[in-house]
């Protein structure tokens, strides 16, 4: 009985560690899709933001100015995506598109130029990295059976951007629905028109929005590289990006429905981890590509009718154009 | 003389070679109603959108109250006190009224911090003006005249003093038009001025003041309405006299062209929709089918132009016996001589993006003066295209410019130009005149009038009784799919027709049904 707590309670905690930048991720999804731009950057975005962290961390020594440059570097790649969706009214998955493959390019290009690692950036030690933040008591509360380790284990000993993250789910709820900014947001989602006669600038509101979803991407692309790991690989956001954008989509483009989504996609991802390489009687060796494989299955076969309609933004990939 | 609380001087604007207004003047003298009235594709609502600042004039000026404004967007509009209620709603369907409302005006970065003001006001000029709304309900769930009470609660909120209406009563029941017309009257009453833009004569008649009458583009004539009438606006708003009736040659009818026996069309469930009629029609003749709208009239023209397959019985055409058994498609139907102007233009009728001479050809791209071996005859087409524009009078006469951009008699021209002049044995008109205003519907009349004058056999489908008893030789009246009457024109007049329209009258006896 131990034995499983004790194992659960590492999985949860896993979990927490690889749900955090899908959180970040889907949230800047919400942002910028409720605001009727589809954004299928956030791979790109992200994948900027880890090299950029990176980079500036093992270059200057200081964590913080990494996370800095990683949001200036996702911005500017969700400025161009802005440039291209709502000034000059293009194709947003195509534009999304071009990001991710540009994102891809660019930072394996940069990163051979500047570093002659394949790639990679140089390990980071642990002072330019975010650590973890031991919460008070962990240490004098972690042999009470159960909760002890509840605590000291699952809540206590993530990094600053894992609290963040999480906190960022009802800050999001809240913007979106108790301010004037996420009234308009989600009125120019659902119809441009409205908000344009409504005296609003429909593409100020987008613009904002992407910044927004550039932001977030960039704390996302600076925990998977100052974080959860110590260095830049290439790729290495190897389709969380797109998992993020299924979670939002199974989340029906709401705050709290985000959370869990990205919680159940951490965990099945957890429990593939532990799964590797155990034998289960009767089954034989775990084949964990299956687990991996099921927040994709998940996604397309919820949303082929089991959870019902999912209801995007009206207005989601259609450039605002002033008609005759 | 009044002071204007909108002055327009000499407003101009174009969309391509478009020219959408040319020199507008008009004062709207503070606290009355204005009719603006003109055909669709006139104009009026673009003047309406420059006003409130959604484009920018080419040149010319706008004054409010006396002073000289440039409004180069909405929000300028709105400071400047002007409200527009939109033909279609600007409202966001997800969002409760009081939303919607404030959205724009919310009063603080919070939204907690306006809702308890933006209430209170509400309940004042819902008490004011007798506009209730439920003001927490999601706008999707509301009837549309309450959707309308939403939009002019929105511009009175802002503090609208001069309330452009737009088209409104097009949406509404009979019973919400007239509760909208009370409640203009309260807030001219108030001081408000209106602007009302419409093409119905009625309504002007009703409700406004003074009248301006816009005729392609430019502002033709400003009357008080007191001292005006509706012919003389009618004649104002298509520029000539409307003729009563079509120039129509006495002559027999020739030999039968397409003779029908026993037609049955089932739908999907298995109800038969078009049951076990028996017509037919002759060279030189208008069988006009009159009826009200779902009692079979589309499926039987349909089934008849080969689109619709029917379960039952023949149809004779062109030499040719057609039974389920050995059906046809539409473009056999086309190569034996049968034209077909579908009832809804946008679906059937047209490709709406396509320009306009691509969709001149839809149904015919096959012909061989359309064709070069494998590739269109694109100079051919436009070629073609250009006479017809100019023998139809399609406006604009530009053959690039997409189907979606003219108005709704102009696409009317575009697909009637096309069966036409494909010069068939046999036309079949279904609603040649919805949505088409004034001045196109005599000209569309005429068209097909002529070419029964020519010798064409013409099948007519139109729930307009006036359209039916203007062109047709014999009226074929239908009822829950089958005929339930024939009437000559002679002996046709309204009365005779409802009753036979609600199967309450059966005059030859031969059919038998009950109603």
């Amino acid at each position: 009985m131990q034995d499983f707590w004790v194992s659960l309670i590492l999985t949860l905690d896993a979990t927490l560690r690889v749900s955090t930048p899908l959180l970040f991720a889907a949230l800047a999804g919400l942002f910028s899709e409720r605001s009727g731009i589809v954004d299928i950057g956030l791979e790109g975005k992200m994948l900027v933001g880890a090299f950029a962290a990176a980079t500036v961390a093992s270059v200057s020594g200081s964590v913080w100015l990494g996370l800095l440059m990683a949001i200036v570097a996702s911005v500017c790649f969700a400025l161009l995506h802005g440039f291209a969706c709502i000034t000059h009214r293009g194709n947003q998955v195509v534009s999304g598109v071009a990001i991710n493959i540009l994102a891809s390019g660019l930072t394996v290009v940069l990163g051979l130029a500047w570093f002659h690692q394949g790639g990679s950036t140089p390990a980071l030690t642990n002072d330019q990295r975010f650590t973890a933040i031991t919460l008070p008591f962990a240490e004098q509360v972690a042999d009470v059976p159960f909760i002890g380790l509840l605590y000291s284990e699952l809540l206590s000993g993530h990094n600053i951007l894992v609290y963040l993250a999480f906190a960022l789910v009802p800050l999001s709820w809240w913007v979106l629905y108790r301010t004037r900014f996420g009234l308009r947001l989600r009125a120019v989602g659902e119809n441009p028109k409205a908000v344009d006669t409504a005296g609003i600038s429909v593409a100020s509101l987008r613009y904002r929005a992407v910044i927004i979803a550039g932001v977030l991407c960039g704390f996302a692309g600076a925990y998977l590289a100052t974080a959860q790991n110590a260095q830049f690989i290439r790729d290495m956001t190897a389709g969380q990006g797109f998992m993020a954008l299924a979670a939002l989509i199974f989340a029906k483009w709401r705050p709290w429905p985000i959370l869990f989504a990205c919680l159940l996609f951490g965990f099945l991802d957890a429990v593939a981890v532990r799964l590797q390489g155990v034998t289960l009687p009767g089954i034989g060796l775990v084949p964990v590509q299956l687990i991996e494989a099921l927040p994709y299955l998940l996604t397309v076969i919820l949303l082929a009718g089991f959870i019902g309609k999912a209801n995007p933004p009206k207005a989601i990939g259609v450039p605002y154009v002033k008609e005759r | 003389m009044t002071a204007c609380a909108l002055e327009l001087i000499g407003i101009s604007k174009r969309f391509g070679l478009v020219k959408a207004n040319q020199d507008i003047s008009l004062c709207v003298p503070s606290g009355t109603i204005h009719g603006i009235i003109g055909e669709n594709g006139a104009g009026k609502s673009t003047l309406m959108s420059i006003i409130y600042g959604f484009y920018q004039a080419d040149s010319g000026e706008i004054r409010i109250q006396g002073q000289t404004v440039k409004i180069h967007d909405s929000k300028q509009a709105i400071a400047l006190g002007i409200g527009m209620v939109h033909q279609h709603f600007m409202l966001v369907d997800e969002f409760t009224a009081l939303e919607n409302i404030m959205l724009g005006a919310e009063g603080g970065a919070l939204l907690h911090e306006g809702e308890q003001r933006v209430r209170q006001r509400l309940a004042e000029l819902s008490r004011l003006y007798g506009l209730e709304v439920p003001l927490d309900i999601p706008v999707n769930q509301l009837a549309v005249g309450v959707q309308q009470r939403i939009e002019i609660l929105k511009t009175l909120y802002r503090e609208a003093r001069i309330l452009i209406l737009d088209e409104p009563t097009g949406v509404l029941t009979p019973q919400e038009a007239d509760d909208l017309f009370k409640i203009l009257r309260t807030l001219k009453a108030d001081g408000v001025t209106i602007l009302l833009i419409t093409h119905k004569l009625r309504e002007i008649m009703a409700i406004t003041d003074q009248v301006s009458v816009m005729r392609q583009g430019q502002m033709v004539a400003h009357r008080e309405t007191a001292a005006t009438s509706m012919p003389e606006l009618a004649e104002l708003m298509v520029g000539r006299k409307i003729r009563q009736s079509v120039d129509r040659h006495e002559q027999t009818a020739g030999q039968v062209l397409l003779n029908v026996r026993d037609l049955t069309v089932r739908d999907k469930q298995g109800i038969p929709r078009v049951n076990q009629v028996s017509l037919q029609v002759a060279a030189g003749e208008i069988v006009g089918i009159a009826g009200v709208s779902g009692n079979g009239q589309s499926e039987l023209l349909q089934a008849l132009a080969g689109i619709l397959p029917f379960n039952e019985g023949e149809i004779n055409f062109a030499g040719q016996k057609l039974t389920p058994q050995q059906p046809v498609n539409a473009a056999r139907m086309r190569e034996l001589g049968l034209a077909h102007v579908p009832e809804d233009r946008h679906r059937m009728g047209l490709v709406l993006p396509f320009a306009a001479y691509q969709s001149s050809i839809l149904g015919y791209q096959r012909v061989g003066k359309y064709n070069h071996g494998l590739t269109l005859n694109d100079p051919a087409i436009r070629t073609e295209y250009t006479d017809r524009a100019e023998q139809f009078d399609i406006r604009p006469r530009d053959p690039f410019l997409g189907s979606n951009n003219f108005s709704g008699g102009n696409q009317q021209k575009i697909v009637l130009a096309r069966e036409i002049g494909a010069d068939p044995q046999l036309l079949l008109v279904g609603q040649p005149t919805r949505g088409v205003d004034i001045g196109a519907i005599e000209f569309i009349h005429q068209h097909i009038m002529d070419m029964r004058n020519e010798g064409k056999g013409i099948l007519l489908v139109s729930v307009e009784l006036d359209e039916i008893m203007t062109l047709s030789d014999r009226i074929l009246v239908m009822c829950g799919g089958v005929i339930t009457g024939e009437v000559s024109r002679e002996q046709a007049n309204e009365q005779i027709l409802g009753l036979l329209m609600a199967n309450a009258l059966d005059p030859n006896n031969q059919q038998g049904h009950s109603a």
